[in-house]
């Protein structure tokens, strides 16, 4: 008995909007736009949202003013601020609240507009470390380029494995039309691209993108009288290690190691039950250190595990189905748009992306720089 | 033996010795161990009994990037760096061909400048005299 409420709630309505860049929005008025889909798509009106779980990156109080704008009065608000972490760890929070009858239908949402706003990398409101940005560090490229290279010398990784997750995911951009970057993509661009931070180049980094994405948990038992197909929560967790990179103990390992076996405790599985895998990419070493970390491979085999196209469309494991944060999506913070394209997965209305007969998919959160790791795992009613 | 230094403002004395030309380190005096970065106490244990030491300034190192910049701005080595201390610190790789760096390899701390700002710099130990 882990305690958690496994299969007790359900994202129940899931959108995505604007995720190409969407000039003239500002941030809340695309998460608006991604939140009423998603309620509408739940079958839910926005007066029967009791709980609202948001982020936008800019405004250290969105917990007030995302339900002003939606036009909600909350029983119940989160904001935690672990960046792109943030939406697996509401989701947890979600499944914890509806099983204690502190709410009844929870809305999770975030919103960007980055890329045609403020024509850069959103800026939240963080403090520099005095210790780290003297030297000028260019995070987070910086922190995940250390990685790589920390990586590469002790376990062999080469530039042609991080390569590879980067065909991959546009591999798998090429059947999502939502997708931002669709063109050809081989291992000879990603290594021949511009260098940004080595050994990663700008085909190695994730885009730069608009965007917003929200979803509706609902207790189980209404989750079924609702018109969409319910995506279960069988397990979350979360863990936290450091906030900067200089302070790890060990840049090859990150604390999903220990959040992954907690998670898959509660949910009654282990990796081997999971159909549809969707990891933060900001960067291709994320896939690499994520799969192991997950226990897909061992500590190190990331690289050759991801080899000849073996989580490409067609390969041994779907990863990254929608393209990730590398081809399809990537407003500051992916973790949301990880979520959605699970449940859109379980859903099976993934169109031409759609992983046959797909019952478990894991949705991961990365914040900050590989700081904070979460982990939710989805099942259809199959799996309960 | 003189007085320790005390640490009692972690922050603010650390800049104060690197504006002062000195790498200063945080040690427990219960212990010997060594704390970095400085934070008013040693973590996990909380033992505040801190002084300032000279830091020996040997190194190696753990990690590198390029970080590339368009012309006329130079490209920068960014590292971290394990002190002989047993610390981790991130800092900058000069005075070095980038292609020569390789990860383990000795290194020697000194007080340099990055855009004015007082800093602790690393460089190669064999391009010592």
């Amino acid at each position: 008995m882990t305690g958690f409420p496994r299969g007790q709630a359900a994202v129940v309505g899931a959108a995505t909007y604007g995720m190409d860049s969407k000039p003239g929005f500002s941030a809340i008025e695309l998460l608006a736009k991604a939140s009423f889909a998603a309620i509408a798509d739940a079958g839910l009106v926005p007066t029967e949202i009791d709980a609202v779980f948001s982020t936008l990156p800019e405004d250290p109080f969105s917990a007030m003013s995302v339900p002003e704008y939606l036009g909600i009065r909350p029983k119940l608000v989160e904001n935690s601020r672990t960046g792109g972490s943030a939406f697996q760890i509401y989701a947890m929070w979600a499944a914890l609240a509806l099983e204690a009858g502190l709410c009844n239908a929870v809305l999770i949402c975030y919103g960007s507009n980055q890329r045609s706003g403020a024509g850069g990398l959103v800026r939240s409101a963080t403090l520099p470390f005095p210790y780290e940005a003297p030297y000028k560090p260019r995070n987070p490229t910086t922190s995940y380029a250390l990685a790589a290279k920390r990586h590469m010398h002790q376990f062999g990784t080469t530039r042609e494995h991080l390569a590879e997750v980067a065909v991959a995911a546009r591999k798998w951009a090429q059947l999502n039309p939502d997708a931002n970057m669709r063109d050809p993509l081989s291992i000879e661009d990603v290594l021949n691209a511009r260098m940004v931070s080595d050994p990663l180049t700008v085909r190695d980094c994730c885009l730069v993108t608009d965007g917003a994405a929200a979803v509706v948990m609902t207790r189980a038992d209404r989750a079924r009288d609702l018109p969409n197909k319910p995506a279960y929560l069988l397990g979350a967790a979360d863990a936290t290690w450091h906030r900067n990179i200089s302070t790890s103990a060990d840049i090859t390992i990150t604390a999903a190691s220990e959040a992954a076996p907690r998670a898959y405790a509660q949910a009654g599985i282990g990796p081997a039950d999971i159909d549809v895998v969707e990891l933060y990419d900001a960067f291709t070493i994320n896939t690499i250190l994520f799969l192991e970390d997950f226990g897909f491979c061992a500590k190190g085999e990331g690289g050759s595990f991801v080899a000849d196209g073996a989580i490409a469309p067609g390969g041994r494991l779907p990863v990254n189905t929608n393209g990730g944060g590398l081809s399809c999506v990537h407003p500051g913070m992916y973790g949301l748009f990880s979520m959605v394209e699970a449940v859109t997965q379980l859903r099976g209305i993934a169109g031409e992306r759609q992983v046959k007969d797909a019952r478990v998919a894991l949705s991961h959160g990365n914040g900050g720089v590989l700081s904070s790791q979460a982990v939710t795992i989805w099942g259809t009613a199959e799996t309960l | 033996m003189s007085a320790p230094i005390l640490s009692i403002h972690p922050e603010a004395e650390y800049a104060a010795f690197l504006a002062d030309g000195r790498f200063m380190l945080q040690r427990v005096i219960s212990t010997g161990e060594t704390v970095f970065f400085p934070r008013v106490a040693q973590p996990r244990t909380g033992k505040d009994d801190l002084e300032w030491v000279e830091a020996a300034g040997a190194a190696t190192l753990y990690s590198f990037t390029i970080t590339r910049n368009r012309p006329p701005a130079a490209d920068y080595v960014i590292a971290l760096v394990d002190l002989a201390e047993g610390v981790r610190m991130m800092s900058r790789i000069v005075d070095c061909d980038p292609a020569r760096l390789s990860i383990g390899m000795s290194l020697r701390a000194r007080v340099g400048e990055v855009d004015g700002a007082p800093v602790v710099l690393f460089e190669p130990e064999e391009t010592q005299s």
